[in-house]
């Protein structure tokens, strides 16, 4: 496919509240075969579904988080979390995981593929992208 | 315009699959085309045949059924969602051993590859959900 499109996936849930957090995850794992841009926003709750040290065996459900760790290896590198939604649920960058990526264009060094974003500048990523995948 | 359809959510349970379906017969009628509509989430629920709402409510899975068959509709079925919650045709059946069947016809089950292609193919991508 020759067309490259621009790819949000926009995360706005708890992870194990509802399976929308698992189910997006499993579509940005496939859709990272179809090489496109691809742009991931957390907010809302969905800023805990890459929380570090989860543990959810007394939910009964499997914590699916360290796979988000594998996104860097799918060259899914830009991660977006909201600003104030880490504010408004007492959270810092520092308590989520470190999800990183290796440059392949800068001697494959390892960098952070999450950036700080505010509401306005995710209503400008919403604008620039083709496809805006919401769950 | 070439427009496709993601439905999130089960059928009475939530509105989105009633928005989607007027969505989607309205966008037909208005002459645009609609490449494909793809259920994923709850949304699989969609496409269970064996649904016997009340005589006088609307029946949410056989009006998806009529509209695909009316105007050669693409209805897609995620297949890792469908797994989930028990919607089955006789490759799914087959492969995971089942004794029964219960897709709709005008209904398909493939992969979420058919998502991403809509979005590829299409000027448009309409999500229905929460």
């Amino acid at each position: 496919m020759s067309e490259i499109k621009k790819f949000l996936y926009v995360n706005r849930k708890a992870p194990y509240g509802t399976v929308y957090a698992l189910e997006s995850l499993e579509v940005v794992l496939i859709g990272a075969a179809f090489d496109q841009d691809v742009s991931l926003v957390f907010m809302d709750d969905g800023v805990f579904q890459i929380k570090k040290d989860q543990n959810s065996e007394a939910s009964g459900m499997k914590n699916f988080s360290p796979t988000y760790n594998a996104l860097g290896d799918y060259d899914v590198n830009k991660i977006y979390v909201e600003k104030e939604s880490l504010e408004a649920r007492g959270l810092t960058v520092d308590d989520l995981m470190a999800l990183t990526y290796e440059d392949e264009d800068d001697d494959w060094a390892e960098k952070s593929s999450i950036h700080l974003v505010s509401a306005d500048e995710i209503r400008d990523l919403m604008e620039e992208s083709d496809v805006v995948l919401s769950f | 315009m070439k427009i496709s359809i993601q439905v999130n959510e089960g059928p009475y349970q939530h509105q989105s699959s009633d928005s989607a379906y007027n969505f989607a017969k309205a966008a037909v009628e208005k002459g645009h085309e609609i490449f494909r509509v793809f259920f994923y989430h709850d949304g699989v629920n969609n496409g269970t045949r064996l649904a016997s709402p009340p005589q006088d409510d609307r029946n949410v899975q056989q009006r998806w059924s009529d509209l695909a068959k009316e105007h050669e509709m693409d209805l897609v079925i995620c297949v890792a969602a469908a797994q989930r919650r028990g919607i089955v045709d006789d490759g799914e059946a087959e492969r995971n051993g089942k004794d029964a069947t219960n897709i709709m016809d005008g209904f398909r089950i493939s992969g979420l590859g058919q998502l991403i292609e809509a979005g590829i193919q299409s000027d448009r991508l309409v999500v229905f959900g929460d």
